[in-house]
């Protein structure tokens, strides 16, 4: 049987990291070891929020992070050289796959990238000893994260006109999102108006999510619809400006 | 099967206020190695963008194997090869790899892949590189491997934007030898060149484009005959004269009347361009 079209788009990408498996493994764990060094052991120490070890508290949202992040650039980083530098996206454009095809292959090639640095951080602390419960309600809140920010790289590197755009992007969408979407301290902390204009941000529903199954409650309902409303008008938004894409 | 293989009809391209492309009329038939020639920027690659579904069509309509562009694009992808101007090949995959994913994106079964991609090879020339990685390729084996990859799901349409843009006369002849052999696959051919003699060396039939307009279409034998098969060129004051002649004897009839340094050759398509539209076509 010969494969969808959004498959061989994802098998591509997965060669790709075939071939760089061990920068791609790098990669994955520099940035979250990093914060979980820092914001849990070096500036958390002693500190308790909601009757939490700091430790136990901000991991969620790092992991929340970390998905995001390599989800967001694993897709947005790539697809932008292919499209403004390589060219290589015009071989997809010109052969029989639809563009939600294209963005689906892609999507998904970023939720196994953000996946994958997310699962890498959760061992790290298990064998750190870091009491912390996992469930598939946990795992599928990740996977749509990821589902979320991947197709929000898709987006951003379909309007980007230059590498720059892509910079400033990332600089005035995802870096702030990173640091005030509830993931190092709780959102509520925050004072009004800033503690409700962060509950626009996805990021700040996936991490009160994660943070919400760990301490064994369920999903929020209103971060769920949140979550899923993303993700959808995304993907949406991400397939149509692959349609739209002119050269 | 409809005789033609690409039609269009007043196909026009606008980037705001500017046009590309003009109105274009072009019919081609199967089998056929239609060149499209004129300068940098006369619309050639604007047209062949429109026809392969990378460039929307500001007016007017095209069709390819009488499928309309517009309305069925995934259709018209599956029966058309592109090699762009662009070496945008996967550098990081070897060659038989770029033919792979081209061949899974087509979705021809893994051993139709496989035999399909160790065939091509062959025929432009790399069987021995089909390991190596493309990074590590020439600009003429990337030129050829391009070639391939357009060639692997067996397109009854190939479009070729400027094959040989860069590349040394040696591996440009050789690259002309590949599509002289295709003409013989009945593939149609539609090149974009700003190269004259590329232009007669593989053409059935040149369409001169100029600031996006269509200005003149023939064979390359029946261009220059329309303005005379005889040039005679003299050296003047003002720089260099030229006038044509459709019989010989009437060339050199001229000739023997001046007094000066001149040569009577063959009329080219240069001529032809220059003579239409007061300019050379500028090579790089």
């Amino acid at each position: 049987m010969n494969s969808p079209g959004f498959y061989t788009i994802f098998w591509r990408e997965m060669l790709s990291i075939r071939k760089k498996f061990w920068k791609f493994l790098a990669g994955s764990l520099v940035m979250p070891s990093l914060y979980l060094v820092t914001f849990g052991w070096g500036l958390g120490r002693g500190i308790n929020v909601h009757g939490l070890d700091y430790l136990v508290f901000v991991l969620p949202g790092i992991i929340a992070l970390s998905a995001m992040n390599n989800s967001f650039s694993g897709v947005a980083v790539t697809l932008n050289i292919s499209k403004l530098y390589y060219r290589t996206i015009e071989e997809i454009l010109v052969s029989p796959v639809s563009h939600w095809s294209i963005a689906l292959g892609r999507v998904l090639s970023g939720c196994f990238k953000g996946l994958f640095s997310a699962l890498l951080l959760i061992l790290i602390s298990l064998m750190l000893h870091i009491q912390i419960r996992y469930n598939a309600a946990f795992f599928g809140i990740l996977f749509l994260t990821c589902f979320i920010f991947a197709s929000l790289g898709v987006l951003a590197a379909m309007l980007a006109k230059s590498h720059e755009d892509m910079t400033n992007f990332t600089n005035f969408v995802i870096l702030p999102m990173s640091f005030l979407s509830g993931t190092f301290f709780p959102p509520e902390r925050l004072p009004e108006p800033f503690a409700t204009l962060i509950m626009v941000y996805p990021l700040t529903h996936a991490a009160v999510s994660l943070r919400s199954l760990v301490a064994g409650n369920g999903v929020p309902f209103i971060s769920l619809l949140v979550i899923l409303f993303y993700g959808v008008v995304l993907f949406i938004l991400g397939g149509k400006a692959i349609k739209r894409l002119e050269l | 099967m409809d005789e033609w293989m690409i039609r269009t009809f007043d196909l026009t391209k606008k980037f705001g206020s500017l046009t590309a492309v003009n109105r274009l009329n072009l019919s081609i038939h199967q089998g056929e190695i239609f060149g499209l020639l004129g300068p940098n920027g006369a619309g050639k690659t604007t047209t062949i963008r429109m026809l392969t579904t990378l460039a929307k069509i500001s007016d007017g309509r095209a069709f390819v194997s009488g499928i309309n562009v517009e309305d069925r694009p995934l259709e018209v992808k599956k029966i058309i090869g592109v090699v762009p101007q662009g070496l945008n090949l996967e550098i990081e995959l070897t060659a038989e790899e770029n033919l792979d994913f081209h061949g899974r994106l087509h979705k021809m079964p893994k051993k139709q892949r496989r035999d399909r991609a160790s065939e091509i090879l062959g025929f432009v020339g790399l069987d021995d590189k089909s390991k190596v990685q493309v990074d590590h390729f020439s600009g003429g084996m990337k030129r050829r491997l391009l070639i391939a990859r357009a060639l692997m799901h067996r397109p009854r349409i190939l479009f070729m934007d400027e094959p040989t843009v860069g590349l040394d006369p040696q591996i440009r002849r050789k690259i002309w030898g590949l599509i002289q052999d295709l003409k013989d696959q009945g593939i149609t051919i539609l090149i974009t060149t700003h190269y004259i003699e590329e232009a007669e060396a593989l053409c059935h039939r040149v369409g001169i484009l100029r600031k996006g307009e269509l200005i003149a279409l023939d064979s390359p034998n029946g261009l220059k005959r329309d303005l005379g098969e005889y040039a005679v060129e003299c050296q003047n004051r003002n720089g260099c004269d030229v006038r044509f002649f459709k019989e010989r004897r009437e060339a050199v009839a001229y000739a023997g009347s001046l007094n000066q340094d001149l040569m009577i050759r063959q009329t080219n398509l240069e001529d032809v361009f220059l003579n239409l539209t007061g300019e050379k076509i500028h090579h790089e």
